[in-house]
């Protein structure tokens, strides 16, 4: 009876039930991130129809986010442009250039980098690499002052954006060198021996060859890096001085403060508006990260018909 | 520019391993040389030590020696980059760069060497290599697409376009049509044809019709057993191979009573 007056084709038990399994772990994921949508919404309505002189500082709710918005894509940005090329420069040395036993430990060493607590690398971004950094700051300042990103007066403690930022790099590197190294070692053989073939040195072959097959992944291994830089809490928490809005100046002690670092330095001691204030700019912060993901998406679907993945 | 290759007692490693025992053999240019034998025979693992492709694997090795018109390839001064940019190589399963338009696949050996060549000439480089691969009216109108959206035989004349486009002095060819249909594999071996004009072509088939069909000279490559190296047997004028060859092994293969 099935055969003649049923149009669903034959399925077995076993492939019936792994199809609804995964479709069940496709639409709890949709469920769980609608659900915390739907919490951010609610719980930030107050804040977003309250009087302006209500929210924190009293001028509405758009220059209260504003700078903190500022403060968490620049942390972001300076922590992607500086993790990027090194953990690219990383992943093509374990990939194509080192020892086989060097290579290992190396990898082993940078993923180990993933498993330490955000909150160390914030005492160690606040208790040595700010001080370390002070001179090199005001060399900047001396030298490069005129560029208004190192204009200065350098701060005395050394936490600035900068060192946020490089703190925060050093945080996403292993997640950026871990999926690049992986996409550098799938390369297929075929494409590096057409590149050595044609006379290709090591370097060149690696740019006709290797960089291409894995510049999507690169992308897509950079921008979970920027996801977590966006939402690091504890790190800029620690390391960062805040005092101030908008400002490009790198190395000064007056700086924005990220969505996520204020949300910890601000909670404990809100409440009513100001905790809707706080969620608020939390559901900013979501909507940035999700946009930030569909333009990587979009960046890496562009050139899929030229990645190699169908070949 | 078709050059002439004389190897002389080669031996060719996998790091320990022995794969290739004791190779002497002089390649005529300006003909197709054809390398046939069993699958694990070592005849492509020779044909990749012709243009130093071999030493890319981690402990592979070459002992013996390999000359092009009096150019030693494996001299302490020769370097491999060099070698592969006057050996040309075609493999088995064509590999356009995926990443690249099927013009900048044949641009992409032509740029290596010469890094400011002015877009007028390296368009009329492009198109002769095209048309020298037999492939140009197929892709004129679509210059600009990747590689991978040509045919499977169109990507493998894409390959031999790119290989010839540097005006190498030796082609080799690792089973260039062992993964094409019939009318593809056509093509590609009138094309050899007429490129042996201009190359020296050395290629490795499993296909004996088509060595000699395309043809000059064959070498039959054989091993005595599993874990020894492989040898050249015979090396003759095709016509002989496949009439009256010397060895006995060899009209074995090639009548089918091998093994």
């Amino acid at each position: 009876m099935t055969s003649t007056s049923s149009s669903r084709p034959v399925l077995r038990r076993g492939d019936r039930v792994f199809a609804g399994t995964a479709k069940g772990a496709g639409i709890l994921i949709m469920l769980i991130l609608a659900g915390v949508t739907v919490f951010l919404v609610v719980e930030a309505a107050p804040a977003l129809t309250a009087p302006a002189e209500d929210i924190p500082g009293g001028d509405g709710l758009a220059s209260y986010i504003a700078p903190l918005l500022f403060g968490t894509l620049l942390a972001a940005v300076i922590a992607l442009a500086l993790a990027t090329p090194l953990a690219v420069a990383i992943a093509l040395f374990i990939t194509q250039y080192a020892p086989r036993r060097l290579a290992q430990g190396l990898g082993y060493v940078v993923d180990l980098l993933a498993a330490i607590p955000s909150i160390v690398y914030g005492f160690w971004g606040v208790f040595w690499l700010a001080p370390k950094m002070v001179p090199f700051y005001r060399w900047l300042e001396d030298n490069l002052g005129f560029i208004p990103l190192f204009a200065g007066p350098t701060s005395a403690t050394g936490r600035t954006m900068l060192t946020a930022g490089l703190v925060l790099a050093i945080m996403i590197l292993p997640i950026i060198s871990a999926i690049a190294r992986e996409v550098f070692r799938q390369t297929p053989t075929l494409h590096r021996e057409a590149a050595l073939a044609l006379g290709a040195t090591r370097w060149e072959m690696i740019r006709m060859a290797v960089l291409p097959y894995g510049s999507s992944g690169v992308i897509g291994g950079a921008m979970l890096g920027l996801g977590r830089a966006l939402g690091e809490t504890m790190a800029i928490a620690l390391v960062l001085s805040v005092s101030g809005g908008i400002t490009f100046n790198l190395i000064s002690s007056g700086n924005p403060s990220t969505i996520a670092a204020n949300v910890a330095l601000q909670f404990p001691e809100s409440s009513g508006i100001d905790v809707n204030t706080l969620i608020a700019s939390g559901l900013v912060l979501f909507v940035i990260t999700f946009a930030v993901n569909m333009g990587a998406r979009a960046i890496v679907n562009r050139r899929a018909e030229f990645s190699g993945a169908g070949s | 520019m078709a050059k002439r290759i004389d190897v002389s007692d080669l031996n060719v490693y996998y790091g320990s391993f022995l794969a290739v025992e004791g190779v002497t053999v002089s390649i005529e240019p300006r003909s197709v040389t054809a390398l046939i034998g069993p699958s694990g025979c070592g005849k492509s693992t020779f044909l990749r030590s012709i243009n130093r492709m071999h030493e890319v694997l981690p402990g592979a090795r070459v002992e013996g020696k390999i000359v092009m018109d009096g150019q030693d390839l494996y001299g302490p001064d020769s370097d491999p980059v060099d070698v592969r940019r006057q050996i040309g190589m075609v493999f088995q399963r064509p590999n356009p760069f995926p990443t690249m338009s099927i013009y900048d696949n044949v641009a992409a050996g032509l740029r290596l060497n010469n890094k400011k060549m002015k877009k007028g000439d390296l368009d009329d480089l492009v198109e002769r290599s095209l048309r020298g691969a037999n492939l140009w009216n197929e892709v004129k109108d679509r210059l600009g697409r990747p590689g991978s959206s040509l045919s499977g035989g169109q990507q493998q004349r894409l390959c031999i376009a790119r290989a010839i486009a540097v005006e190498p002095d030796v082609l080799l060819m690792d089973e260039p049509a062992s993964a094409l249909d019939p009318i593809s594999t056509l093509a590609i071996e009138d094309l050899m044809t007429e490129l042996k004009e201009r190359f020296t072509i050395v290629i490795v088939t499993h296909n004996m019709q088509q060595a000699a069909r395309v043809s000059e000279s064959t070498g039959f490559f054989n091993l005595s057993g599993v874990g020894q190296p492989g040898r050249l047997i015979e090396f003759n004028p095709t016509e002989k191979i496949f009439s009256n060859p010397d060895e006995k092994a060899t009209e074995d293969y090639i009548s089918g009573r091998f093994g």
